[in-house]
């Protein structure tokens, strides 16, 4: 509690008391209306001094609709029509009500603050050889920082001296760690866990990564949602509303039903009271948006980056699903993905091809490098030369050897089949390089991009969550898009365009229902920009993509696609618990109170109490659903 | 010029949307935001009338809810 909540809670309880002991004395004492009504104003005056104070104040800016004067209003009018004790008890629900409101607000503000800690309070910076502790803020670009075990990162940078693992969880949610060394890049807002590292920043601290991360999620709540916009619409009209139909409430009916009797006016100025009291809006007016704060929040946990209130209520609404395929569906690498010699081992075929492309930088060449776990002795490596379209002939312990495609082999006259199993790899889109000694074939190697583990996952989620209709856009020809397709389970599927065609595809998609675009941001921008939410993908560190998308997912993992409707569907819906249960008891009270059922009392309630109910129901939003739905 | 300031003791959700109406109509200032969850007004205003901008801000805050005040450091 602030000092400000500790006085108000002590200003409640001490005239909570005084109210007990000043209504036993009415009760008891033959006292006259004036003695009672003096006796009333004590407890009334040590809880709402401040309310009356403001409230005239307001009145002198010209403020009517304020709620504080509406208060003041209806218990100075309860004290005119002679009812002193629920004057003074509306005025001290009202306080608690606020008490409880405050504490409420101040506990989910302090959640999103935890939520946010990714901000490194220090830097130590080496100046002069000397190692000091400064504000990240003061650290400037090409300096050096030291990071311990356990310390934040506090700037972008590369590493120029130590080695550590580092985990990435508070930015991307996952807990596996990554091992830096010398030449490696590092993220601020990482957490070093094991060894020293010396690194030289490549940004200040505004322009780095924590800063743009944390300026997103604070300001996403200023992209407001259309439900939001209703509501402070609603909040303008509602106010002069209740007040309005207070006042006719206040004079229409005595007219009719007795002018001149003094006991039905005041009924209905009572009930016209209590209308004052129910007619701030202020449930919804906090509720909805820290609803929409505690899910971009909460998201921003696992590393999925909304940005703005729009954007977590566009995401529920999503029908179709359009994916990228390159470095999206699939890894965007390539991978070894078999062997097949003809005459000698797997590790023999592979260590000459290895041998082979060791000097090439060829991304199929570096992946058969890469595929070769082993020590490379380049030492039995000879003359190399390349052959642009076709392949490398290179001479390994003094033979020549060729490594390339079909074509070279041909060329070479070494006669190659590829066996039916990679012929249908080839199909869906694999590479197969061919081995020649002389013109006698050695084998084949099949090299494809392969597709993410977690895609068909990921499309059966989104079908579970509501998702109509997945589409696959990809540059590839037919055969591989439709075996791709088929692998991942997408439901269509649009192949050989070029990048300006995705664009124009996916406005022909955008026609009907709500479409969203999962692409990896690169070169795929005015495609993002086309969908109703754009979301890139394995964005840590990338400028263009978080710039271009609505939604940014810090990592490449698929699963956190689903993840992301979940989080949006479930935070719509908290915002729907809180407009119709706010606004059900406000109009139910309205209701019963113009009746003359509901007294002020239960008007305090429906004022402050759904409030502090809201409010909480809002905090529900921070957490994010851990498992993955089973059914 | 683009500043940032804390609001201690803003309680009313609505008072913050009022201050930020109030401030944008201010002569010389560019943008502002209130952000009623983070505590926070982000300020946009011309180099030259930034100070002056500022006073009238905090008056209008403190028209809005007494008892909120905006930190300057």
């Amino acid at each position: 509690m602030t000092k400000k909540q500790k006085k108000n809670a002590l200003r409640c309880g001490i005239a909570a008391g005084l109210l007990v002991i000043v209504y036993l004395l009415a009760h008891f004492l033959p006292l006259p209306w004036w003695a009672k009504l003096l006796l009333f104003l004590l407890p009334y005056g040590v809880i709402g001094y401040d309310v009356l104070i403001s409230a005239f104040r307001n009145i002198i800016h010209g403020q009517v609709f304020d709620e504080k004067f509406l208060m003041a209003v209806a218990s100075i009018g309860a004290f005119v029509i002679g009812e002193n004790a629920e004057a003074a008890v509306v005025m001290l629900f009202y306080q608690v009500g606020e008490l409880f409101q405050s504490i409420a607000v101040g506990k989910s503000r302090n959640s999103i603050k935890e939520l946010m800690a990714i901000r490194p309070d220090t830097a130590t910076v080496v100046r002069d050889g000397q190692e000091i502790t400064v504000d990240p803020d003061e650290v400037e670009v090409g300096e050096t920082i030291v990071i311990r075990p356990g310390e934040k990162i506090p700037l972008d940078g590369v590493v120029i001296g130590g080695e550590a693992s580092v985990s990435t969880a508070a930015l991307t949610g996952e807990s596996a760690p990554a091992d830096k060394c010398e030449g490696d890049t590092v993220i601020s807002g990482c957490i070093d866990l094991s060894g020293v590292l010396y690194v030289r920043t490549t940004s200040s601290f505004e322009e780095g990564t924590v800063s743009k991360i944390l300026e997103l999620v604070e300001n996403a709540s200023e992209k407001k949602a259309k439900s939001e916009n209703f509501i402070s619409k609603f909040a303008r009209y509602y106010t002069p509303a209740v007040v309005f139909s207070a006042l006719l409430l206040a004079v229409i009916p005595p007219l009719f039903l007795g002018i001149g009797v003094l006991s039905v006016w005041t009924e209905w100025i009572k009930r016209a009271l209590t209308f004052l009291v129910v007619s701030c809006p202020c449930a919804l007016v906090i509720s909805v948006p820290l609803s929409f704060f505690g899910g971009i929040g909460g998201a921003s946990k696992k590393g999925i980056l909304l940005k703005g209130a729009s954007d977590l209520e566009m995401l529920s609404k999503i029908k179709t699903f359009v994916f990228d395929k390159t470095g999206t569906l699939t890894e965007g690498n390539f991978h070894v993905t078999a062997i097949h010699p003809h005459e000698m081992s797997k590790d023999e075929l592979l260590d000459i091809a290895a041998l082979a492309e060791s000097y090439s930088s060829h991304p199929i060449a570096e992946s058969i490098v890469l595929a070769h776990k082993g020590h490379l002795d380049k030492g039995r490596v000879g003359k190399v030369t390349e052959h642009a379209g076709f392949g490398v002939e290179a001479e390994i312990d003094g033979e020549s050897v060729f490594v390339g495609n079909a074509r070279f082999m041909k060329e070479v006259g070494a006669e190659c089949n590829v066996c039916e199993e990679c012929e249908g790899c080839a199909e869906r889109g694999g590479t197969v390089v061919y081995l020649a000694h002389k013109n006698k074939c050695l084998g084949h190697i099949m090299v494809s991009d392969v597709v993410k583990k977690d895609a068909q996952n990921m499309i059966k989620e989104l079908k579970k969550l509501g998702v109509k209709k997945t589409v696959m856009l990809t540059g590839d020809v037919e055969k591989t898009a439709l075996a791709i397709s088929e692998e991942v389970g997408v439901d269509e599927y649009r192949a050989g365009l070029l990048p300006q065609q995705k664009a124009e595809e996916m406005e022909k998609l955008t026609s009907g229902e709500k479409v969203a675009f999962v692409g990896d941001g690169i070169n795929d921008a005015p495609v993002l920009a086309c969908a109703d939410v754009g979301i890139a993908m394995g964005a840590m560190g990338s400028d263009a993509a978080i710039e271009a998308a609505d939604v940014v997912l810090m990592d490449d993992q698929l699963k956190k696609i689903p993840l992301a409707m979940k989080i949006s569907t479930r935070t719509m819906r908290i915002v729907k618990e809180n407009i119709i249960f706010s606004l059900g008891v406000k109009l139910g009270v309205l209701a019963l109170a113009a009746v003359g059922i509901a007294g002020m009392w239960l008007a305090v309630f429906a004022d402050v109490g759904v409030c502090v109910i809201a409010v909480l129901n809002a905090m529900r939003a921070l957490r994010v659903p851990e498992k993955s739905s089973r059914s | 010029m683009k500043k940032v300031f804390k609001l201690e003791d803003l309680e009313c959700a609505h008072c913050a949307q009022k201050m930020e109406d109030g401030i944008r109509k201010l002569d010389g200032v560019q943008n502002v935001k209130v952000n009623f969850i983070m505590q926070k007004m982000t300020l946009e205003a011309d180099d030259e009338r930034f100070d002056e901008v500022l006073k009238e801000a905090v008056q209008i805050c403190k028209k809005i809810e007494p008892d909120c005040r905006i930190i300057i450091k």
